[in-house]
C-alpha cells in the first residue's frame, strides 16, 4: 500500500468539498434537519410514551447513529459514482493505484465526509433538546465503530455493483439503506418484527448495535454479547464486500464495464 | 531500438463476438504507431485491453518487457493516456489536478514536473483555473499535461485533436513530435484525422471487424493502394468486405 497513492485519491475528494461552499453545506444541512425533526419527535414520545419515559435521548441518539450509519454508506457510494459523473473514471482506473488503496482512501474519505454532517448536528442537539449523545460513555466509540464498518461494507458492495453494471446500479446506491432500516431495528426493539423478520434481523450488525445504544440508554446495562456479535457479524460482511469488489473488478475487465463507464 | 510494446495474438471476445481477432504488432522507442479503422474495428477494444482496463481473452501485451496481465502496477506506472471521451474532475483547478495525479503516480518532485509541463504547453495562465470553465482546446493542453505526468515511456493516445481548432491542433501535433523526439517514447495514435495520422506516423495499422487488414508506411500504403492519400486508402479499406493483406 502506498500512503501517497491514498492520500492523491483522498486530496481529489477533499479539494472537490472544499471548493464549494454548497457542498459543504449540502453535507452539513440534511444530518441537522434530520436530528431535528427527530428531536422534536423524541420529545413527543418522552412526553407520551411509558417505554421512553425515563430516557429522553433514545429516539434522539439512535437517529444520530443511524444517519451517522446512512451518512457513511451514501459518501462512499457518492465518492465513486462522482468518479462516473466527473468522466474521471478511467483515468482513475489506468492509474497505478492498487484496489486496496482505492478502497483504503474512499474508506477515509466518507469518514470524514460523514463527520463534516453529523458533528454539527451532534452539537445541535445539546441547547435545542438537553440531550448530549456522549451519555452513551465510552460504549458510544464501539457503536459508531460498528456502524462506521458496516456503513463502509455496503459502500464498498454498492460500488461493487457500480463496477459491474455501471451506472445503472446507481438507484441501488441510493436505496440500499431504505432497504435494510426496516429490519435494523432502529427506533423499535427487535420484537417488534414478525418473527421471521427478526431471524432476517439478527442475520444484521444493525440489531445488536440498536439494540445495545437502547440497553445502555434505558436500562443502564452493557450488553458485551450485542457488541461482540456487531463486530462479528461486521468482520465477516466487510470480508465478503472487500472480496465481491475484487470480483467485480475482474469481471469489469472482463466484460468491458471499466470500458463503457468510462465514457 | 528495442520494442517497447509487444501484442502478440491478442484475442478479445464478448460472448460469442469476437472484438478483436488475433492481432499482433509492435512498437519501437521513438515511434509513433497509428491505429486507424472505422468505428467498432476493435480500436478502442484493443487500446482498452493495453490500457489494463479490459482482460484480454487470449494473447499477452507486454510494455517494456513486463507482461500487462502480471505487472499490472508496475506497467500503468510507464504509461499514460488521453482521450476526449475521458476528462479531469471538472470542479478542481487544473493544478490541483496535476497534483492529485502527481500523488496517484507517485511523482517524486512534483513541483518540478508542473512547472515543467506547464512550460512546455503553455499553462502559465490556466493553472489556477477550474477545469471545467476550460475551452475545449484548453481542457485538452490540461489533460494532455495529466497524460504526461507520470513521464510515460508509452502514450496512448485517442483522438487528442478532435474537436480542436486547427490552431490548437497544430499546436498539439507540434508538441507530441517534439516530445518524442526528445524523450524517445512510443506513441499509439488512434485518430481519424488521417493528415493528422501522415504527419506524425511513420507506421500504421489499419483495422477492421476485428483483424489488423492492412499495415505500412502513410506513403507505402497510399502508393500499394493506388490512392492519393491515406484517406482515400482510409476509405477504400473501410468499405471492402475482405482485404488484402
Amino acid at each position: 500500500m502506498s500512503f501517497i497513492k491514498i492520500y492523491g485519491l483522498f486530496l481529489r475528494h477533499f479539494y472537490l468539498i472544499t471548493r464549494s461552499f454548497p457542498r459543504i453545506l449540502d453535507l452539513i444541512y440534511w444530518p441537522s434537519i434530520q436530528i431535528t425533526l427527530w428531536g422534536f419527535i423524541s420529545n413527543f414520545f418522552a412526553s407520551h410514551s411509558a417505554y421512553y419515559n425515563n430516557a429522553v435521548g433514545v429516539i434522539l441518539t439512535c437517529a444520530i447513529l443511524y444517519d451517522f450509519l446512512f451518512r457513511t454508506s451514501i459518501g462512499f457510494n457518492m465518492l465513486f459514482l462522482e468518479e462516473i459523473w466527473s468522466r474521471n473514471f478511467t483515468n482513475l482506473f489506468i492509474a497505478p493505484i492498487k484496489i486496496g488503496e482505492i478502497i483504503t482512501s474512499l474508506v477515509i474519505t466518507a469518514l470524514i465526509r460523514a463527520l463534516i454532517g453529523l458533528i454539527p448536528a451532534i452539537l445541535l442537539t445539546s441547547p435545542l433538546f438537553g440531550i448530549s449523545i456522549l451519555d452513551l460513555g465510552i460504549y458510544l466509540f464501539f457503536l459508531f465503530m460498528s456502524l462506521y464498518i458496516f456503513g463502509i461494507t455496503l459502500g464498498i458492495l454498492v460500488s461493487a455493483g457500480l463496477l459491474r453494471f455501471g451506472p445503472s446500479f446507481e438507484n441501488i446506491a441510493w436505496s440500499t439503506m431504505f432497504l435494510l432500516a426496516p429490519f435494523g431495528c432502529i427506533y423499535y426493539p427487535v420484537e417488534i418484527l414478525p418473527e421471521f423478520f427478526q431471524k432476517i434481523a439478527y442475520l444484521l450488525p444493525l440489531v445488536y448495535i440498536f439494540e445495545e445504544a437502547r440497553s445502555i440508554l434505558i436500562d443502564h446495562t452493557v450488553n458485551y454479547k450485542n457488541i461482540m456479535n456487531a463486530f462479528y457479524l461486521n468482520g465477516v460482511y466487510l470480508i465478503l464486500a472487500i472480496s465481491l469488489f475484487y470480483y467485480s473488478f475482474g469481471q469489469a475487465r472482463k466484460k468491458g464495464t471499466l470500458i463503457n463507464i468510462g465514457e | 531500438m528495442q520494442n517497447l510494446v509487444e501484442v502478440i495474438n491478442l484475442k478479445k471476445k464478448y460472448g460469442s463476438k469476437e472484438a478483436v481477432k488475433d492481432i499482433s504488432f509492435n512498437i519501437k522507442e521513438n515511434e509513433i504507431l497509428g491505429l486507424l479503422g472505422p468505428n467498432g474495428s476493435g480500436k478502442t477494444t484493443t487500446i482498452g485491453m493495453m490500457l489494463g482496463l479490459l482482460k484480454p481473452t487470449y494473447g499477452e501485451i507486454l510494455i517494456d518487457g513486463k507482461k500487462i496481465e502480471e505487472n499490472r502496477i508496475e506497467t500503468l506506472q510507464k504509461i499514460n493516456f488521453i482521450s476526449p471521451y475521458i476528462e479531469l474532475p471538472k470542479k478542481l483547478t487544473v493544478r490541483q489536478n496535476l497534483i492529485v495525479y502527481c500523488k496517484l503516480y507517485n511523482v517524486l518532485n512534483i513541483k518540478n514536473r508542473i512547472e515543467y509541463l506547464v512550460e512546455k504547453l503553455r499553462l502559465e495562465d490556466l493553472l489556477d483555473r477550474v477545469t471545467g470553465e476550460l475551452s475545449s482546446g484548453q481542457k485538452n493542453r490540461a489533460s494532455l499535461a495529466k497524460a504526461l505526468i507520470n513521464n510515460p515511456t508509452v502514450l496512448f493516445l485517442d483522438e487528442p485533436t478532435a474537436s480542436l481548432d486547427p490552431e490548437i491542433g497544430d499546436f498539439i501535433r507540434s508538441f507530441l513530435e517534439n516530445y518524442k523526439k526528445e524523450k524517445k517514447i512510443s506513441i499509439l495514435l488512434a485518430s481519424h484525422n488521417m493528415n493528422e495520422v501522415t504527419r506524425l506516423c511513420k507506421k500504421v495499422l489499419m483495422m477492421k471487424d476485428g483483424s489488423i487488414i492492412d499495415k505500412g508506411n502513410p506513403e507505402e500504403l497510399i502508393r500499394k493502394h493506388g490512392r492519393k492519400n491515406l484517406e482515400e486508402v482510409f476509405l477504400k479499406l473501410s468499405r471492402s468486405k475482405d482485404e488484402l493483406y
